[in-house]
């Protein structure tokens, strides 16, 4: 510990720090630009200019200078308040003053510091410089006039993002930030907007539509990967505008995914905003009482031969709700692996991030197993970057179909027949595991979501008990799920037996199920839906709906307050921003009301009701906000594997559910990547 | 004694005199009552009257919907929605005035980066219905249109005090 003097203050901090970071600590402000916690020091703002005695007479910047005992810090005086005022004058020296249509007025750095440190009129009479605009793909806007260098866009693309096509060139009035001009080749793109302290990067989607005073907050959690990063958010006269990530130093830090921050506009489109009754093979749309009614008379003819499919993005009470429904007419055939994802949902520890993504910097060695992290959950990939860049992860193996993931990774082989040699233990790659201190293991839905899926998920468990990856205070076996509901659904079990959702489908083709409730859910096989009657609970036209019987319109994650579980095992909850469009309502109100037609209503009336009786009958959801854990146990049996190799199941990272398919930006994205991707071959040609 | 001079002045009518005597006076001065409306007083160029949006003189709206004037309206009178222009630049795409909520206090004029929303020197817009004073942006830039000269000519006297 260093005991320094901050304004006449005594104050103790860590050796190493910079003398910022020890102001912050201690709670006194110091205005700065370019640094940024999550970021390498740059030091070119010089806004952070603070007095050090003993030291040069000449005021320092705080950012970069490491803190040494004794150090006496002065952070407000006239000499540095009229220092600060001289810099600020000279960042706003070439700033053009469009404050008025710069999307980040009101929320701007540069305009709140000069407001509170800078000069309140320009000595310079010279022209002004500017710069031409850069391009960055669809999702970030560039006015290059508005740039003041510092470089937090370049240092983020390069440390956290893994992509090194932006940078500065020239020197003096010359200097500019470049780029290829080209689509930002990552999925963490959209975080350089809000990293930029001023307007000169800025979303190009939610241009000048709103003003960052007028819009409504509300927190929620992110449903388009199983991260569940926190969120923000905004919307304006009844509609989403923008999604901002929320700070949670465990999940997401402080970056959201591109699919999380920009699929919002999917949310306006291919709504279904009133209940549909398929007459004579068309959907006409129906009172809701008249649609309750008719699936209450089908539920109730087929009793035990109802089954339910939930999809990716179900929220805990909806599952809860259709679950109960389901198990008062006596059927037990319900599932939420809709990608036919094999693992056995009893066993807490399988099913589970048990590393918990905070301690991933802590693991030396990784094996991926039929896992892209990149595209799964590129918030989880920038963590592992960062083990892999300043931490301890030295060895990357992965085991299926191999992909940039930002940082080297060796791809041993794509068929999962390697897992047997490695579970054998007589291979080099084990011996690596096994001596590593903190090994771990990553398997992903690509494994998993195979007729073999068990058996791998059985092999990944013998590994890592084999290579010592589960030991006293660490447990190194992780699943990294791709669906927001996917844990929520294990937790209450609405996820049921190893072989996830082709025994249900299996009984669908052959006529054992009457009436099939599909909840949000359109990847899966709808050949199989052929024979029942299909009620759809969803909130986009899409797959399903265009093919069911009966459509009960419910609301998307931003319009319903839910909980959901990433999967890490945390219980987060979100709240509404908005209403659902016209006619739709929560699924756990359809749920409830239809359960009152069958005239079994349940004893719950509202959301608190419900929440009450989930936590009764599951403890564990009552805790927020702290990661599940469970004791080690063995997975699963061993079984035959198939011979064919481990593909990616996902071609496309931007559309992969019913919001972010409906997405024009989403689009957009998709047709850059590919346009970017088809370019990389010619010139690699 | 004031008392037989009180009641003197009332016996010789001397107040009911003094008070046709001013009335004869007046009859010869300058009148201070107008015609109105078809004579009107002079107005002030920081005269706060009916709202207006301007144009340039290309022909361009000013206007950057920059929602200053809606923020600071301390009667929430303005509503203004945005969109990028085909062209990429910032415009309004709705300019709502309800001139019912108004309270003519010109600090939107005052706040607006650009002088496009002015008060203009016109106080003669009263309407049958309510409805007519809920402004649209088309209105307010007709009214523009209509009285730019005036507009044009006030702010250029105030200037020189701004």
């Amino acid at each position: 510990m260093v005991k320094v003097l901050i304004d006449g203050r005594e104050h103790e901090c860590e050796e190493g720090m910079t003398v910022l970071q020890a102001c912050e600590q201690a709670g006194v402000e110091i205005p700065r630009f370019c640094y940024h916690d999550r970021l390498s020091i740059a030091g070119n703002c010089r806004m952070c200019l603070v007095k050090i005695s003993p030291g040069p007479p000449k005021p320092q910047a705080s950012c970069a200078l490491p803190i040494g005992e004794g150090m006496k810090i002065t952070t407000d005086s006239p000499s540095l308040r009229s220092a600060r005022k001289g810099v600020m004058e000279f960042l706003l020296i070439n700033h053009p003053l469009d404050c008025p249509i710069c999307d980040q007025g009101g929320e701007c750095d540069l305009q709140d510091q000069a407001l509170a440190y800078g000069f309140d009129r320009s000595r310079f009479a010279e022209n002004k410089r500017a710069t031409g605009e850069k391009f960055m793909g669809p999702l970030v806007k560039t006015v290059m006039t508005r740039c003041i260098h510092c470089t937090r866009c370049v240092r983020f693309a390069n440390e956290v993002a893994g992509v090194d096509t932006i940078g500065m060139l020239g020197r003096g009035e010359d200097v500019e930030i470049t780029t290829l001009e080209q689509t930002l080749d990552s999925e963490l793109s959209g975080n350089v907007i809000d990293l930029c302290p001023v307007g000169a990067l800025t979303a190009k989607p939610s241009a000048f539509r709103a003003r960052s005073w007028e819009v409504e907050k509300t927190d929620s959690i992110d449903v388009m990967d199983a991260i569940g990063s926190n969120i923000r958010i905004d919307s304006k006269q009844g509609r989403v505008l923008r999604i901002l990530p929320r700070l949670h130093e465990e999940v997401n830090e402080e970056w959201i995914s591109d699919k999380a921050r920009f699929s919002c506009d999917g949310l306006t489109r291919q709504r279904l905003d009133q209940p549909y009754i398929r007459k004579e093979g068309k959907l006409v749309p129906v009172p809701w009482q008249e649609a309750l009614t008719l699936v209450a008379t089908k539920t109730k003819q087929a009793r035990a031969r109802c089954a339910a499919i939930a999809g990716n993005q179900c929220d805990v009470e909806s599952l809860y709700a259709l679950k109960k429904l389901l198990e008062g007419q006596g059927s037990q055939m319900f599932d939420a692996r809709q990608g036919g994802a094999q693992f056995d949902p009893a066993l807490r520890n399988g099913y589970l991030f048990n590393t918990t993504f905070a301690r991933v910097a802590e693991s030396d060695a990784l094996l991926i197993v039929g896992a892209n992290p990149r595209e799964d959950a590129p918030t989880l990939n920038a963590r592992l970057r960062q083990a892999w860049l300043h931490g301890s992860l030295k060895h990357v193996f992965g085991i299926g179909a191999s992909c940039d993931l930002t940082y080297p990774c060796i791809w041993l082989d794509d068929k999962p027949q390697r897992l047997v040699k490695l579970a054998g233990g007589k291979d080099g790659v084990f011996e690596t595991l096994s001596q590593a201190k903190r090994p771990m293991l990553i398997v992903g839905y690509d494994a998993l979501e195979r007729n073999d899926g068990k058996e791998i998920w059985h092999l990944c468990g013998v590994i890592a008990e084999k290579a010592s990856m589960v030991q006293e205070g660490w447990n190194g076996f992780n699943m990294l799920h791709r669906n927001a509901s996917s844990v929520g659904a294990c937790e209450i079990g609405f996820n049921r037996g190893l072989e996830g959702i082709q025994p249900l489908l299996v009984a669908m083709v052959q006529g054992d199920v009457d009436v099939a409730f599909v909840m949000e859910a359109d990847d899966f096989d709808l050949e199989s839906l052929k024979r029942c009657f299909t009620v759809y609970i969803g909130h986009h036209g899409e797959r399903t709906a265009a093919q069911a019987d009966v459509i009960l319109p419910s609301a998307a994650y931003t319009e319903k307050d839910g909980t959901w579980i990433n999967t890490e095992g945390r219980v987060q909850q979100g709240f509404a921003a908005v209403s659902p469009p016209g006619a739709a309502q929560a699924a756990w109100r359809i749920l409830r009301a239809l359960a009152e037609e069958l005239g079994e209503p349940p004893a719950w009336n509202d959301l608190q009701g419900l929440r009450t009786s989930l936590v009764q009958e599951h403890p564990d959801l009552g805790t927020l906000d702290r990661p599940l854990s469970a004791a080690w146990q063995s997975l699963g049996k061993a079984g035959v594997l198939r011979e064919d190799a481990i593909v990616a199941k996902r071609d496309n990272y931007y559309m992969t559910c019913p919001i972010s398919r409906a997405s024009e930006t989403m689009s957009a994205c998709t047709r850059a990547r590919r346009a970017l991707r088809s370019s990389a071959m010619t010139h690699a040609a | 004694m004031s008392f037989f001079l009180k009641h003197l002045r009332a016996f010789l009518l001397l107040e009911l005199l003094l008070g046709m005597w001013l009335t004869l006076r007046s009859m010869f001065r300058t009148k201070h009552t107008l015609n109105y409306p078809y004579e009107k007083g002079a107005l002030s160029p920081r005269f706060r009257g009916e709202h207006a949006l301007r144009r340039y003189a290309n022909g361009e709206e000013r206007c950057i919907a920059c929602k200053l004037c809606e923020a600071v309206c301390p009667a929430q009178a303005i509503t203004i929605d945005s969109e990028p222009r085909d062209d990429g630049s910032r415009r309004a795409t709705r300019y709502d005035l309800d001139m019912t909520k108004c309270i003519y206090c010109g600090l939107c004029q005052e706040a607006c980066p650009v002088d496009a929303i002015v008060q203009g020197p016109n106080f003669e817009f009263a309407t049958e219905t309510r409805e007519e004073l809920f402004y649209d942006k088309q209105k307010l830039l007709d009214n523009g249109d209509r009285w730019e000269e005036a507009l044009a000519a006030n702010l250029k006297r105030d200037a020189p005090y701004r």
